[in-house]
């Protein structure tokens, strides 16, 4: 499982990754979760349906991330309101 | 004559002074400031092209592994990503119909009511959305607002402004790359759809997005569909 974070300048960057198997990687992994959501971050982990649609799941502790997921994704938490473009 | 020239050298070098003065104010400033305040100054001022456009490219990849390859093409291609509205159907709290009812209300009341959870509220794509019977749609745009639209008639519901901003500002910005931005508004639209229509600021349509621009997208959107092989039309009957 990868643990990656959206950021401004860069893109994603990896924070963490391992087999949630191993109980030592899993509390790096654990760790680095409560890191994001502790900085204010939204987790979301891309699913696909069983219908074969793709979409997101927003996760709020590390249990809910599915067990079998590959990724789950960090960004900042949405805020109304955008800066006025020119039009 | 060497009193003249003194004189004028005197007269200079004051001039040169008083030229230099702001600049060398402003280095010693920078000068003093601690180390991680000097390196985030200098990233502020430090815009590199090269790394925002790496960056860009870095979110492309990441958006097209999470998203449908039909979803891709359509970003790629156009600009901007079509997503299902999920509420009515899926969730129960509210109908396609009411949806539709805003069409004739302008003043447009959003379908937020609830809080961000984990319920099945999320917007989707499009054979799913399609067999759900979602009467309304999203279109994405990268550091615009999320405009809704019902595709039956062309409407355009309501202009739904969200941002993501960083606020640990990591290279003097707080804007993620345009394909972030995208992909985090998918993944909170389709996870969420109602957190994120709650936490968005709604206004009537052409607010920051021109109306024109948003019908002749539909437009494009609807040939760009027609011309796709195998896909029915049905969409965007109106644009």
């Amino acid at each position: 499982m990868k643990l990656l974070r959206l950021k401004p300048g860069h893109g994603e960057i990896l924070l963490a990754e391992g087999d949630v198997k191993v109980a030592e990687q899993e509390q790096e992994l654990i760790e680095a979760f409560r890191r994001e959501l502790d900085a204010g971050m939204w987790a979301a982990v891309p699913i696909e349906t069983q219908g074969g649609r793709r979409e997101a799941e927003l996760v709020r502790s590390f249990a809910e991330v599915p067990r079998d997921a590959e990724r789950v994704i960090f960004f900042p938490r949405a805020a109304g309101g955008a800066p006025r473009m020119a039009r | 004559m060497p009193l003249a020239l003194g004189t004028a050298a005197i007269v200079l070098v004051a001039l040169l002074c008083e030229l230099t003065r702001p600049r060398l104010t402003d280095a010693w400033g920078r000068l003093r400031l601690p180390r991680p305040a000097r390196a985030r100054e200098l990233s502020e001022i430090g815009y590199d092209p090269g790394r925002e456009r790496r960056a860009e490219q870095r979110a492309r990849a990441l958006l097209r592994s999470c998203i449908d390859d039909g979803d891709w093409e359509m970003y790629r291609d156009l600009g901007f990503l079509r997503v299902w509205g999920g509420i009515g159907p899926r969730a129960g709290a509210k109908t396609p119909e009411h949806a539709a009812d805003q069409e004739g209300d302008r003043s447009g009341e959003e379908p937020t009511a609830g809080a961000p959870g984990r319920a099945p509220t999320g917007a989707g794509s499009d054979a799913g959305a399609r067999a759900a019977g979602a009467r309304y749609a999203y279109l994405i745009y990268p550091h615009r607002p999320i405009v809704a639209f019902l595709p039956e008639t062309g409407a355009l519901l309501n202009e739904y402004c969200v941002a993501f901003p960083d606020h640990s500002r990591p290279y003097g910005s707080s804007r993620l790359p345009d394909s972030d931005d995208v992909l985090a508004k998918w993944m909170a639209l389709t996870a969420d759809e109602r957190g994120l229509i709650a936490n968005a600021n709604m206004h009537l349509p052409g607010r920051q997005i021109e109306p024109e621009r948003v019908r002749r997208d539909l437009l494009r959107l609807a040939r760009w569909e027609r011309e796709r092989p195998g896909h029915q039309a049905d969409n965007v009957r109106a644009a």
